[in-house]
């Protein structure tokens, strides 16, 4: 262990405002990263999920359309 | 090779691929990057010369690395989708771009953090911090070229030919430092051969460096499946995958 007690590995040598703004922007910014990237798959996955909703409702209508017109000529 | 290789030109099967890969990055990201930052950060001894300053080191090194390594890789994926058209390649060099962005902002800041106590400011606009910073740009414009149309392969291919021109910018990212007069110190562990440094301080930067690029091929897999879902949404599979079961 480097550190003699937990101020001075705070402190690290007086450099201490360098060093932990260092490593917290770099944490900051892989997460920001992590969750805008996880934010992207979201809205993907939501964008797909919508339209196939919509085709399917398209396709139920469609369909119910074309049971209609073969019972109208079925009279 | 070709024939070994022809599967994974399939997106479900690089899709399916990619998850498990990722599975054990991020499961290697944890052990080798926990060890390596431990190790820079309470057990490296403290440089002679400039102190514990110098634990900056151990992510400003690994995430200018990256950011080269990053911008190559996107650039030889941008070259495989405008030569050959292989649409795969396409989705990883999207995938790629925002993470090589944050990384040479990591790198930047970090080496701004580093500076303003070594050199007594934050920044000077000599060869090497500038061509770091328009490497950021490139990165950030191959991001707007890939967002900027609604056709994603009409996107890709601008964005591939920014990429492509912008890979003129590495060597000389590389070698400014011994181009021109800087403040930056020169090569130290990518110098080949032997590194310049004693071993209690390259063992934990060499812990951290693999640390980082697994945490980046962990989030280059996770985008590059977002990047084929949004590619191929109208194919049975992808509906199939997002219909059948809960997708995270």
């Amino acid at each position: 262990m480097h550190f003699h007690s937990v101020a001075d590995f705070i402190a690290m040598g007086g450099y201490g405002f360098f060093v932990w703004l260092s490593y917290g922007v770099t944490v900051l910014l892989l997460v920001l990263l992590i969750l805008a990237s996880r934010a992207d798959r979201k809205k993907i996955i939501r964008q797909i999920q919508q339209r196939q909703k919509r085709v399917a409702k398209l396709n139920q209508a469609a369909q119910a359309e074309a049971n209609h017109q073969s019972v109208e000529l079925q009279l | 090779m070709w024939k070994w290789l022809h599967p994974y030109a399939n997106p479900e099967v690089s899709y399916h691929f990619a998850g498990k890969l990722q599975v054990w990055l991020v499961r290697l990201t944890v052990v080798i990057l926990s060890i390596g930052i431990i190790w820079a950060l309470l057990f490296a001894p403290a440089d002679y010369q400039q102190g514990e300053s110098f634990r900056i080191f151990y992510i400003h090194v690994p995430s200018s690395i990256l950011s080269m390594g990053i911008y190559l890789a996107m650039a030889i994926a941008a070259f495989c989708s405008l030569v050959w058209q292989f649409k795969l390649a396409d989705a990883s060099a999207a995938a790629l771009a925002p993470i090589g962005a944050v990384i040479t902002l990591i790198a930047l800041i970090t080496g701004s953090a580093w500076g303003k106590p070594m050199w007594g400011t934050w920044w000077v606009w000599d060869a090497r911090l500038t061509s770091e910073l328009i490497l950021l740009f490139l990165y950030l414009g191959v991001i707007a070229l890939h967002n900027a149309f609604e056709d994603k392969t009409l996107a890709g291919k601008a964005a591939g030919i920014l990429a492509l021109v912008g890979v003129i910018n590495l060597p000389i990212i590389h070698y400014s430092v011994e181009w021109w007069n800087t403040l930056h110190q020169g090569a130290t562990v990518s110098k080949f051969g032997k590194p310049a440094m004693a071993a209690s301080m390259y063992w934990p930067f060499l812990w951290c460096f693999f640390g980082f690029a697994c945490l980046v091929g962990a989030i280059a897999c996770y985008r590059f499946k977002t990047e084929l879902l949004a590619r191929n949404s109208m194919r049975p599979w992808v509906i199939q995958l997002l219909t059948t079961k809960e997708v995270q």
